[in-house]
């Protein structure tokens, strides 16, 4: 490999600052396609609709150990207009799977929110299950800047 | 490895209202992914699973993975009808099991 002094130093301070969030690179990060498969298996073997479903996130996250998150489904929570689940993914994260929330009649709303980690720049997905067996996904992609190197 | 289960459920509320709750253990969740200084991966210790219950009837639960931040933080609503408590409760992978309750006076 060819490169120079400055590009040397730039790689492996990114590696030492990388390896010290808590989620370095060891083994394979998940892909677009993990998330992917993973939406149509939960769908039952097709992809989620877009709509219905907003997944509130940073579009830049300073510190990707606790990037908070919320998600939410319009829906009326009553008979026949239920959701049973939201499911998070990370498409860059060593393992797509990041929550599921399970929601009940109690539950008034299908809102809930957390904080979570997030190797590197990506997608965040949330897909929604209804309880009709439909679905239907948002996505936004969040910036990690690691240290001050960018990213 | 867990402590102090912090939970905040408002004290009361009006019957059929819609209520917001938040919740947040003490905990390291450890990923599965980091190396101890041996060079050896550090092995996943984290709650997995969370649930929120009242009178005894499920709200809401979460299944939680590597990816969740240290000191779990949920926020969700329920619907309150009538007077009661609310029990929360979070699984280690480890098998140790914390909870928290918590009442609540409808009128």
């Amino acid at each position: 490999m060819n490169m120079n002094r400055r590009q040397a130093m730039a790689m492996s301070a990114g590696a030492v600052i990388f390896a010290s969030t808590g989620l370095s690179s060891t083994g394979a990060l998940a892909s677009a396609e993990d998330v992917d498969k993973a939406m149509m298996e939960l769908a039952g073997g097709k992809m989620p609709e877009a709509g219905k479903v907003s997944l509130t996130a940073p579009e830049i996250a300073e510190n990707g150990n606790t990037v908070p998150i919320s998600v939410e489904v319009d829906s009326a929570m009553a008979d026949g207009d239920m959701v049973e689940s939201i499911t998070i993914y990370a498409d860059g994260n060593p393992n797509p799977d990041v929550v599921t929330f399970n929601f009940s009649a109690l539950s008034g709303t299908a809102m809930a929110a957390t904080r979570m980690r997030l190797a590197k720049t990506q997608n965040v997905v949330a897909v929604a299950k209804m309880a009709d067996g439909s679905t239907y996904m948002d996505k936004k992609e969040v910036k990690v800047t690691i240290g001050g190197c960018g990213g | 490895m867990a402590s102090k289960p912090r939970v905040k459920v408002p004290k009361t509320a009006a019957a059929g209202e819609v209520i917001t709750i938040k919740t947040l253990i003490s905990h390291n969740m450890e990923s599965g992914q980091r190396k101890g200084k041996d060079g050896n991966l550090i092995p996943r210790q984290i709650i997995n699973k969370f649930t929120a219950e009242f009178n005894g009837q499920q709200v809401f639960s979460a299944d939680m993975h590597g990816a969740i931040s240290a000191n779990p933080y949920m926020e969700f609503t329920a619907k309150v009808d009538e007077s009661g408590t609310f029990k929360f409760t979070w699984v280690d992978d480890d098998g140790s099991v914390y909870e928290a309750d918590s009442e609540i006076a409808v009128s």
